[in-house]
Order: structure tokens, then sequence, then C-alpha cells
């Protein structure tokens, strides 16, 4: 019988520093939106970022493929500094996979189109060979059946799993995803976190910022607390949920726990 | 009736539309090429080009149109010796042609720019995620989506196209309508009612199918989100 394949691009060598973000400051005029930002996310590594909104979580994620600039620091992704612009960063953002909470489905390409698109004209791929690809990754996520239609037609849910498996197309190191179930209708959330945690489980370095408590606890190897641009907490799922060490990661959790 | 079939007879009223006709069609064509160009520069990463298309716009949009086609045949042809033929009247159409162009495309990158700011951030934001460059990501997802979103704006900006067609008479263009119409008017004072009447009824005939086709259009076209 044929192996499945996995996802990602498997879980060797696990261990060294995929991601690192060493001193890392930025504002927005006066706000000083992430502030002394110290992280570092080894490959196959499932991190999760919490925290209140407004704390600089979402801010944090984009500057890792540099949709956010940074006024000081430095971010390194698999060992090399961000580039500055032009081919380098495109090259670099081709690497990191990215998930929007608005999903961002190019809204003039159909399904299909949408996968294709970016291994096509970026990593030249035939388009046979990207259709393929990109047929046997909307499978996995369940929508192959969609193939055709244009991401207007589908529901929430399925446009966020398209998503995923545009950004899985480029096979990249690392993905980060903003958000990914805040604009989904309740119904349609936990479609998108089964994906998210069959890939964590296939070994996928990633960066989920998320409220999704239930995705952090089971899919989680660590959990960063945020709040007003610092990172106050990190830890286990089990040391921050249930001994949470800063007071501000007490009183977020007793406020979304305790339904 | 005897004096509009009298008139028809004297005069080619249909080979003068088709003049305008012409002229709008090749100026729709560069204006449109220049006003995509334009409209690059406007959104690229680069803020030098974002200056000079912005100044280009500001500069052409603001200036009537008389004095760009008086230029052209003053200064363009007449002092910086820009020739397209020895044929006088092909020389002075392209001339024509080259002022309206340079004019409308500001209008044009006008269109186009409300057409990009129907385009979410976030569809360049996808395609700047996954490596696409800025050529790639304006041609492939911005610009397509904006031209489907500008095709009312766009629409307006061919019937303003239509009518300053009328205008290449003082690019010395002398066989198309507003010419005709003065020269028909200089014989026939008696006729002038009807005169007016035939150029009034033949340009609102031309413009009513494209205001009509650009609002199927924009419906049929519009991006679902």
């Amino acid at each position: 019988m044929r192996q499945p394949e996995t996802l990602a691009t498997g879980r060797s060598d696990a261990g060294y520093p995929l991601v690192e973000l060493s001193h890392v400051d930025k504002h927005y005029d006066k706000l000083h939106v992430l502030k002394d930002i110290n992280l570092t996310v080894n490959k196959g590594e499932v991190l999760v970022v919490v925290g209140p909104s407004g704390s600089g979580k979402s801010t944090m994620c984009r500057t890792i493929n540099r949709l956010e600039t940074i006024d000081s620091g430095v971010i390194r992704v698999d060992g090399k500094p961000l580039p500055q612009e032009g081919k380098e960063l495109a090259n670099l953002r081709a690497e990191v996979g990215m998930v929007f909470q608005s999903f961002n489905l190019f809204a003039n390409k159909t399904i299909l189109e949408n996968v294709t698109l970016a291994p096509i004209k970026v990593r030249h791929m035939d388009k046979k060979e990207a259709e393929d690809l990109a047929m046997d990754l909307l499978d996995r996520v369940g929508v192959a059946s969609q193939a055709g239609k244009m991401p207007s037609q589908l529901s929430g849910g399925q446009q966020q799993r398209v998503a995923i498996a545009r950004a899985l197309a480029m096979r990249p190191k690392v993905m980060l995803f903003d958000e990914p179930t805040s604009a989904l209708d309740p119904e349609m959330v936990n479609e998108v976190l089964d994906v998210m945690v069959e890939l964590a489980h296939e070994g996928m370095t990633m960066i989920c910022v998320t409220h999704e408590m239930g995705f952090a606890r089971k899919a989680a190897d660590r959990i960063v607390f945020m709040a007003d641009g610092r990172i106050l907490e990190s830890g286990t799922p089990d040391e921050f949920f249930d001994h949470p060490k800063t007071d501000r990661a007490k009183d977020f959790l007793s406020k979304i726990l305790t339904h | 009736m005897d004096n509009f079939l009298a008139l028809f007879g004297e005069y080619d009223v249909l080979g003068a539309f088709l003049v305008n006709i012409e002229l709008t069609l090749w100026s729709a064509l560069f204006s449109l090429v220049l006003g995509v160009v334009l409209v690059m520069m406007r959104i690229s990463p680069i803020s030098s080009l974002r200056a000079v298309a912005g100044g280009y716009v500001e500069l052409f949009k603001n200036m009537p149109l008389t004095i760009i086609m008086v230029f052209m045949v003053l200064g363009a042809y007449a002092q910086l010796k820009l020739t397209f033929s020895d044929t006088f009247a092909t020389n002075f159409f392209w001339l024509a042609v080259t002022g309206l162009s340079l004019y409308t495309a500001a209008f044009v990158c006008e269109a186009l720019r409300s057409g990009i700011n129907t385009v979410p951030l976030g569809q360049a934001e996808a395609a700047r995620a996954l490596g696409l460059n800025f050529m790639q990501s304006a041609g492939l997802i911005i610009l397509p989506q904006a031209f489907r979103g500008s095709v009312a704006p766009l629409g307006n900006t061919l019937i303003a196209l239509l009518k300053n067609s009328t205008v290449a008479a003082a690019a010395s263009v002398s066989t198309e309508t507003s010419s005709l119409m003065s020269e028909m008017i200089e014989f026939h004072a008696d006729a002038i009612i009807e005169i007016f009447l035939i150029f009034a009824i033949g340009y609102v005939i031309l413009i009513i199918p494209i205001g009509i086709l650009t609002t199927y259009l924009s419906n049929k076209l519009a991006v679902r989100r």
C-alpha cells in the first residue's frame, strides 16, 4: 500500500532554530506596538501566540514575512536575516506560507488557479504538475470538488481551507496563521482547525495567532502570551493554562475560560 | 425634411462622423496603454515613479484640451518638427490622436485608480506573501480586478473622449464633425436648426449605446467577493 504523503515537508532533523526574532521593536507613529520581542521557533515546532486584542500578536506574525516592517532588531528565517526588498524578499516570502484572517483568495481566479498561480509564476512549475499538486492538496483539505468554482461561491470555512492549500503549494518551511478562524461562522471553525491540527501532527513548523484555546491546548508545543507589545510568558500549554505566572495572563485566562 | 436630404446630399456627414470615430478609437487605444503604465507607476513601490506619474496626471487633467491640441500643431509640429506623415491631413490626424491620447491617459489613470481602490488590500498582501513580485501582483491580481471595478468610469472617459474628438478641429483636422458643421453653417445659415440637429442627434446615437454597454458590462464583470 502507498504510504500517505505528508502535507508538510517532514519532521526530520527537528530542533534547529527556523525563525528567530531578536530585540524587535516597532512603532506606529507614537504607538509602541512591538517592544523588544525575542522569540525562537525551532523546526517542527507549533507555536501558538495568544493575548488580548491590540497586544501586537498579529503585527508580530506579519513581520516574519515583512508584510510589516520593523524599526530595529533582527529577524532571521532559516538562519538568513530578512531581506529588505526586491527579489530576495520575494524568494523569502515564497518559503514562508501565510494564512490570513480574511482568507484573501484571489477574487478573479478559480479555486484551482488560486492554488496553482504561485507554483507556476514563482517556482516556474509546469502547469500540469502544478495542477496535480493543487488537486492533491485541495483533496487533502477536503475541497477538491470545488476546484472549478470562484472563491465567492464557497463558504468561509472552505475558502480558508483553500487558502491553506494555496500556501502549502509553495512547500513552505514555516506557516504563519494570522487569526485564521476569527472571521468564520462558529460552525466552520472546526473544519479549519482540523486541517491545522493535521498539519501540526505532520511536523510542519507553525506560528499561529489565534483565540482558539482548545486548538492551542491540543496542537501547540509552546504558547506565547503577549500583552501591550511584549511577550510576557512562554511555556508549554499545560504550564500556561494551568499555572500562568503573570497577573496579565491570569486575568486574560479568567476572562476567556470562565464560560 | 427636404433640407435634411439636401444637406446629406451636399456634405459627407457620415464621413465626418467616421473621422471622429477613428480619432476616438486610436486615442482610446493609446490612452489605455499609457493610462495603464501611469497607474502602475502610481502604485509602484518606487517613489520617484509615483511622483512622475502623479505629476503627469495633475498636469494633463487640469490643462484645457484646446491648449494641448493647439500646442500639438504650433509647438510639437511647427517648432519641434514632430511629423507623422508628409500628407497634410494624415499628419494632423495623428497629431490630434497624440494630443487626445496624452490628455485622456490622465483620466484613464484616474479611472483605473478608482478601480484599484475597490480591490481589498488583502489581495495584494496575499500575492506578496506567496512571493509574487510587484509586476506579477499588479498584472495578475490587482489590475484585472481594478479593470472590472472601473468599467463605468472608463466608459465615461470613452464618452468624453468621443465628444472631445471634435476639438481635433483645433489641431487642423478639417474633415471631422465640428469643422464640417462650421462649414455647413457658413453656407446654409437658413438651415441652422437642421444642421445643429444632425450633429446633436448623431452624437446621441453614437453615445447612448456606449452608456448602455458600460452599465451592462459593469454589472456583468463586477468582481464577486
